[in-house]
């Protein structure tokens, strides 16, 4: 919808809450890349950096929530205009928990400090992290294009994200099993790997929210995934 | 979705009441209504919504045929009331109108007391035989358009001495006294102050029991509020009819998005 409101600043509210969610995407983007680089590089000055990073994402996230309270109470918006105001306002929710990922990322990170790594898991991490942060992007992209078909293949993506972590999850699995001195960095490197697969989940979330812009509905609920571990251990008893 | 409304709407979509077939209407040589094609369904609130000189109170002025009497308005197509074509040689105006009801923009109550502005109908219509039969009526149709306990010690005094609101809940009642089948109103709340609004907007989803409605609004909200089917008119076309719900969150015609999003007036 190209056309511009009759009331002019009902166009401004409008644009200005989108901006506000880009704004937010790209702190959060940023957060899950230095992340991601603290992690590797074990700087700690960095992984501060990225906790303290997310406490303007969170308010980033209420104030998106104030503005869209407002317009709603104010300005009734309907159709196109009311999906708007309602998805940017899941899109926050989404960014707000991806920040919080990278802020516990970031945590992790430097709890780490000191104790030893399991072989390749830092790089696989590393590529993980890479891969969903431009999911994350993509959807934003999406987004403010109003391109559904970038949003399904982001959709689609997610499934891969789902096996990289699979396959962190089992290799973690074999170092912690083979030698017990690895549990305690095992099962923090773990959590990160988990924490990054969702992010992947939430970028889902975020593409999500351009099909229902865009078409009005949102996609079923049963699209495939790929995150087999919740059932990992019944299956190795078989 | 577990919004009551919809499941309520839903089981109540009814059977069509009225049916509308390519009605063109035209004042002079200016066409008004283009080709319009409806089904009103019974005991439903159907709202007409459009920017000024869409043509949407000239239709709904052709299902009662209040058109007939503008010298100048020709109305061509096909209107049916269950079945029945009202523009008919055999139809009688007077008698379509006591089964279509009207209720206007501005409260209209006739300068007469309370009592006869009610009885005023069914007496013409001679649905009364007696004083009693009368008596009942007109508190049958006072309780209909919510203002018996309002008015019910004072039925001797003059309608026109009531508030705005009271005024316009007299007129609904003075239009379904004649039991009408079907209710048209042309903008029934835009000249009262939001409490009567929202008391005459109560009203209408009360008659929908009973009636089929069709309600003419410039509210948007108006219309999002009260009916369940909502018709866009346009230039003379009748571009959407669709479901409440969906007109006002996902319409599919993007000349109806730009009106109820307030970007064509």
């Amino acid at each position: 919808m190209n056309e511009k409101h009759i009331v002019s600043s009902f166009d401004r509210d409008l644009e200005s809450i989108q901006a506000t969610v880009m704004k937010m995407g790209g702190l959060v983007e940023q957060a899950l890349v230095d992340a991601a680089k603290a992690l590797k590089t074990r700087d700690i000055g960095l992984a501060e950096a990225v906790r303290k990073g997310d406490k303007i994402v969170d308010e980033l996230d209420r104030s998106i929530k104030t503005d869209a309270a407002r317009l709603l109470a104010l300005r009734s918006p309907t159709a196109g205009d009311l999906r708007t105001v309602l998805s940017v306002m899941e899109i926050a929710s989404h960014l707000e928990r991806c920040g919080d990922y990278a802020k516990n990322l970031a945590k992790r990170t430097v709890a780490m400090a000191g104790s030893g790594e399991i072989a390749g898991t830092i790089t696989a991490l590393g590529r993980m992290s890479a891969f969903v942060e431009a999911m994350v992007r993509d959807s934003l992209d999406s987004y403010i294009q109003r391109d559904t078909k970038k949003a399904l293949e982001i959709i689609e993506r997610d499934l891969e994200a789902d096996q990289i972590y699979n396959n962190l999850f089992r290799s973690l699995l074999t170092h912690m099993m083979e030698d017990h001195r690895n549990i305690a960095v095992g099962m923090h490197l773990h959590f990160i790997a988990k924490n990054i697969e969702r992010v992947g989940d939430h970028a889902t979330g975020i593409a999500e929210q351009t099909l229902y812009l865009v078409t009005g509905e949102l996609p079923d609920d049963d699209r495939p995934k790929e995150d087999r571990t919740s059932v990992a251990l019944q299956d190795s008893d078989d | 979705m577990n919004d009551m409304r919809k499941i309520e709407r839903d089981a109540k979509m009814a059977e069509t009441k009225i049916t509308a077939r390519n009605v063109n209407v035209f004042y002079g040589e200016t066409h008004a209504i283009r080709d319009v094609n409806v089904d009103i369904a019974d005991k439903t609130v159907t709202a007409f919504i459009g920017p000024s000189g869409c043509g949407k109170s000239t239709f709904l002025r052709c299902i009662n045929r209040m058109n007939d009497t503008i010298d100048i308005c020709r109305v061509t197509g096909d209107i049916q009331l269950d079945g029945t074509d009202i523009y008919a040689t055999s139809v009688d105006p007077v008698q379509l109108r006591a089964q279509v009801g009207m209720v206007f923009q501005k409260p209209n109550p006739f300068p007469k007391s309370i009592y006869d502005n009610v009885a005023y109908g069914p007496r013409i219509h001679g649905l009364a035989r007696t004083k009693s039969d009368m008596d009942e009526i007109v508190e049958r149709a006072l309780r209909r358009g919510a203002i018996w306990d309002e008015v019910k010690d004072r039925l001797d005094q003059p309608g026109t001495g009531l508030s705005g609101g009271q005024q316009q809940r007299l007129c609904i009642a003075r239009a379904v006294a004649t039991e009408p089948e079907v209710l048209l109103m042309d903008e029934p709340c835009s000249a009262l102050d939001p409490i009567a609004t929202a008391q005459v907007e109560e009203l209408i989803d009360e008659l929908r029991q009973d009636y089929s409605v069709v309600i003419v609004t410039h509210s948007m909200q108006q219309a999002a509020r009260v009916s369940q089917k909502t018709a866009f008119f346009h230039l003379g076309h009748l571009v959407e009819f669709n479901d409440t719900d969906e007109i006002f969150t996902n319409p599919k015609d993007p000349r109806t998005e730009s009106y109820i999003t307030g970007r064509i007036g």
